[in-house]
């Protein structure tokens, strides 16, 4: 009896914040209501034996995507007034597809059954290990190219996301190839006699024989003037 | 087989995995304007495949399902990272993030 009466609390808490997510008129309800609902899913799973994803579910989801979006949504400036103005227009052809989507899914219900006896050996890994060590056994193992793919996945979501969100401002420090190739040792490089005894503290403790000493490697960038110039440039852009 | 849904049955599991799924299809028809609750929506649809990833997987007994479900994490993630990074610099070059202003492809 316990397992189904949280089996339906979770459900019907799920369901409604399922609901809140998509009606909502303030988005930042709507990524609460999406955490609430991701808690509820997280407590679904526990029911269901899966204990190592239901508490993966809550860091991944509560702890990473829900504030990535909750950032988001309160970083952009948008008026969500004028974003709700269409909604009565769209309503009626979100309900058909969504009717008839649903329609369908309880027309392959009706006509469903598993397959009596599976031909091939369920992967349960060894018996009495807990859910998590189960699975560890099995993603390291049977899954481990699954598991690199995954990997790769995150690699190349990190990248796109800091190339799509890189602001360039021409102010950074960075490597110019062809400059480096073109210099000479002339031009940096100069031995100088320091003559015995007399102090060279008035210019740093260094002798500067080369205005180059002055320049940076990027012409504009870092200098007093340099810098007004990036400025102007970010400006036009 | 003693699974852990044996008390409760697999099909409420599909059925409240249905309900999300078309619940997230009518969220992305609703809030057409709003790019950010699209993605949510989109969220709430892997979700449903998670759901009904666990509770097959419990209910034969196989973890393979629950494997599955990593992998769908992972993929739903990265594509919340990416998404909400185009949001930001849609936002930035255009001054909003309305699904019916993107219409510079058109030509």
């Amino acid at each position: 009896m316990i397992p189904q009466l949280v089996f339906y609390v979770f459900a019907t808490v799920l369901l409604v914040s399922a609901v809140m997510v998509i009606s909502a008129r303030n988005p930042v309800h709507s990524v609460l209501f999406l955490i609430l609902a991701f808690f509820n899913a997280a407590g679904l799973f526990l029911v269901a034996g899966a204990e190592f994803l239901a508490m993966l579910l809550v860091i991944v989801y509560v702890g990473a995507v829900a504030v990535l979006f909750l950032f988001v949504v309160m970083m952009l400036d948008i008026d969500f007034t004028k974003m709700r103005e269409g909604l009565q227009h769209y309503a009626p052809l979100g309900a058909c597809v969504g009717g008839v989507l649903f329609f369908e899914l309880i027309m392959a219900f009706s006509d469903w059954k598993m397959v009596p006896a599976s031909t091939i050996a369920p992967l349960t890994g060894a018996p009495g290990l807990t859910n998590t060590a189960a699975l560890g056994t099995l993603i390291y193992t049977h899954y481990v190219l699954l598991f690199q793919a995954c990997g790769l996945v995150l690699l190349v979501a990190m990248v796109g996301a800091i190339v799509l969100t890189l602001r360039d401002t021409g102010m950074g420090r960075r490597q110019i190839i062809d400059r480096q190739h073109a210099r000479t040792p002339a031009d940096t490089l100069e031995l100088v006699d320091a003559p015995l005894g007399a102090s060279v503290s008035a210019q740093g403790g260094f002798l500067r024989p080369h205005q180059s000493y002055h320049e940076t490697s990027v012409p504009g960038s870092y200098a007093s003037g340099g810098m007004i110039e990036a400025e102007k440039r970010e400006e036009e852009v | 087989m003693t699974s852990a849904i044996a008390p409760i049955g697999l099909m409420p599991y599909l059925v409240v995995s249905a309900a999300m799924l078309v619940l997230g299809v009518f969220g992305i028809f609703l809030n057409r304007k709003n790019v950010i609750i699209i993605l949510m929506s989109m969220e709430l649809i892997l979700l449903a495949a998670n759901l009904n990833f666990v509770a097959f997987s419990s209910a034969h007994g196989d973890l393979s399902g629950q494997v599955m479900v990593l992998f769908v994490l992972t993929i739903a993630a990265a594509e919340a990272a990416i998404g909400l990074a185009i949001v930001t610099v849609y936002f930035r070059n255009r001054g909003s993030i309305q699904v019916e202003d993107a219409t510079m492809m058109k030509g």
